[in-house]
């Protein structure tokens, strides 16, 4: 894996997202099967042991996260993956990490919910993957991968923004995402960054160390709670990440993320050869939400519409973000309809919109 | 003159927070005397786990991780395969092992973590302020068993060093009491066998030790002693269920 002599490959993009995670340095997988992200596991059972790495197939995903936590406390460069359901498990690991301080990397190649659901994609883990997810006042970053290039890329920069704010981070992909099959360009591998600090190894010639969320003592939780709350500011200005595509004469702006974003910008080709003036903003980052370009760009167009694979979880942070003025709407697809909307579909919501 | 009795360093010099007569602060005393004997302090990751045990790491002075309730083992596994050439010990309550953490523990045991677990069972919840446990005696009565504890309804009390000890994974397991001297001795000689397990290679070590817990007992220091010695250990024998003396190799 040292040399990326194949630069280009065609992949899967589960399987893109598991080769960007040897590549960046992560030798630890724990996991509990769910589909549709059955060949991140199975490719990371095949492929770590030949780099000296560990997978290890958990009894639970309650195990998964903890054993995730565990590997991370070490300073070891680890990761889940799961959906829905099993996002849901990890949720309780998940607070722990963010209040110890504990990176990771968890994966939620998403499917339908509540409950049980369905495996057909959806965007309906927008709000728990946004809003914390677990009990407490924290974030995580959210990446939102488009295609199995982003996979690829968005694995690397999750490590790095895990290890460089002590977080967890999630990387919230879907079922088409997760399964097409696509060209990615890979590149140079990152040079192994040097343990940190903060990491726990033993106590030798040194002080004992200590990971922990729990802060009894008057005021101690307050100081915390205010020390990660800087670091979520910072988040907020520093990391925020969205494309743009044909937004600079835009009247209308189309919001949507993932495989949505996709389909939304042959809906915008289309839309344009009509006359509309449409352009993209496509969130990246789904925490730190991109507010500011969404902010600017409400200062001169005339209407926004969120599209949703879900029932609108995303335009309320479209609504938050937009000064008061343009109209901002939501089209949705509830998930399980048994196929993602056609770009027709979304080209005539513009149609009717935005004419 | 030669100095023959100290605090073993790795148990930091602050008071104990546990009750009057609660045996926690035995326990300690034994992993911190465990752990100086075999010179762990540097290469020891200790996981922490919820309930009267979480502040294990205020008393003893090796690097620790604080797990969420339960979870302690699938914590440790974590830790144990990044890094193998540590010492591993989790520390944790019966509420924590043998109800919420049931799946983790018989998983992490199963797989034979080369790892030790300390497990203090005092047939309660402690910290919450007591509740019936998964170990919580037959007719006894807590927070939640007012009328006691009754088996058609709230099942039986469980054995958990001997429900382990048949797993192929665990290399180690007994019970052990603090109650009397004589039996402090035999639990500290048990407790040194479990983290020799673990040094060896062997695999998986669980001692669980049988603890007082005179606040939520309603019972004084020397009575929930004698509790001990007279209700708890006819039901959970003292005693090694398992023994193994060579590593397993497929």
């Amino acid at each position: 894996m040292a040399e990326n002599e194949n630069k280009k490959v065609f992949i899967r993009g589960n399987e893109a997202l598991a080769m960007a995670a040897i590549e960046a340095g992560c030798r630890y997988y724990f996991g509990y099967p769910i589909t549709p992200q059955g060949e991140i596991p199975e490719y990371l059972a095949r492929e770590l042991p030949k780099v000296g790495g560990q997978f290890l197939q958990a009894e639970s995903e309650i195990a998964s996260i903890n054993m995730l936590l565990g590997a991370g406390a070490l300073g070891a460069r680890a990761l889940t993956s799961s959906s829905g359901p099993g996002i849901s498990l990890m949720q309780e690991g998940i607070s722990y990490m963010a209040g110890s301080e504990i990176p990771g990397v968890i994966v939620n190649v998403s499917r339908c919910g509540p409950g049980l659901g369905g495996i057909a994609p959806s965007q309906g883990d927008y709000f728990q993957a946004t809003r914390g997810g677990g009990h407490g006042d924290y974030r995580t970053p959210v990446l939102a991968p488009d295609s199995p290039q982003e996979m690829y890329d968005l694995t690397f920069l999750a490590f790095d923004l895990a290890f460089k704010y002590r977080t967890p981070a999630l990387i919230l992909s879907d079922a088409v995402v997760g399964q097409m099959k696509e060209q990615v360009n890979r590149r140079e591998p990152p040079a192994p960054s040097p343990l940190p600090e903060w990491v726990l190894t033993g106590a030798e010639g040194r002080a004992s160390r200590l990971l922990k969320s729990l802060y009894l003592a008057e005021g101690e939780l307050e100081k915390q709670t205010l020390k990660q709350l800087d670091k979520y500011h910072e988040i907020e200005r520093r990391e925020p990440r969205w494309e743009e595509f044909l937004t600079e004469d835009a009247d209308f702006i189309v919001v949507a993320f993932g495989i949505i974003a996709r389909i939304a910008k042959s809906s915008i080709r289309m839309a344009r050869k009509q006359g509309i003036k449409a352009g993209l903003l496509r969130p990246i980052t789904l925490y730190p939400f991109p507010v500011e370009p969404i902010r600017k760009l409400s200062r001169r167009v005339k209407k926004f519409l969120v599209v949703e694979l879900n029932t609108g979880q995303m335009v309320d942070d479209v609504r938050m973000s937009a000064l008061p003025g343009p109209g901002i709407e939501l089209y949705f697809r509830a998930p399980g309809a048994g196929s993602l909307p056609a770009l027709e579909e979304i080209a005539g919501e513009m149609e009717r919109r935005f004419r | 003159m030669k100095q023959v009795f100290s605090r073993p360093p790795e148990l930091i010099d602050i008071p104990f927070h546990f009750c009057p007569g609660c045996h926690h602060g035995l326990i300690h005393r034994l992993t911190a005397e465990a752990l100086n004997y075999y010179g762990l302090r540097k290469k020891t990751i200790a996981v922490s786990s919820v309930g009267c045990s979480v502040f294990l790491y205020n008393y003893i002075d090796v690097d620790t991780v604080e797990a969420p309730h339960g979870r302690a083992p699938a914590v440790a596994t974590g830790v144990r395969r990044v890094l193998p050439d540590r010492f591993v010990f989790t520390y944790q309550g019966d509420g924590d092992l043998a109800a919420i953490g049931m799946s983790e523990i018989i998983h992490c045991a199963n797989r034979g973590e080369n790892i030790t677990v300390i497990f203090v069972n005092n047939a309660i919840y402690g910290m919450t302020g007591g509740q019936m446990a998964p170990t919580t005696l037959l007719g006894m009565k807590t927070a939640t068993t007012p009328y006691g504890r009754s088996f058609q309804k709230d099942g039986y009390p469980i054995r958990m060093a001997e429900f382990l000890a048949p797993l192929e994974g665990v290399a180690f397991s007994a019970r052990v009491a603090v109650d009397k001297i004589a039996n402090l001795r035999r639990a500290k000689k048990i407790l040194f066998q479990a983290f020799q397990t673990q040094i060896s290679g062997l695999g998986f070590s669980f001692v669980e030790f049988l603890s007082a817990c005179p606040t939520n007992w309603g019972l004084s220091p020397v009575e929930a002693a004698r509790k001990v010695e007279q209700e708890m250990i006819p039901y959970y024998p003292l005693g090694i269920f398992k023994e193994k003396k060579a590593a397993d190799h497929l």
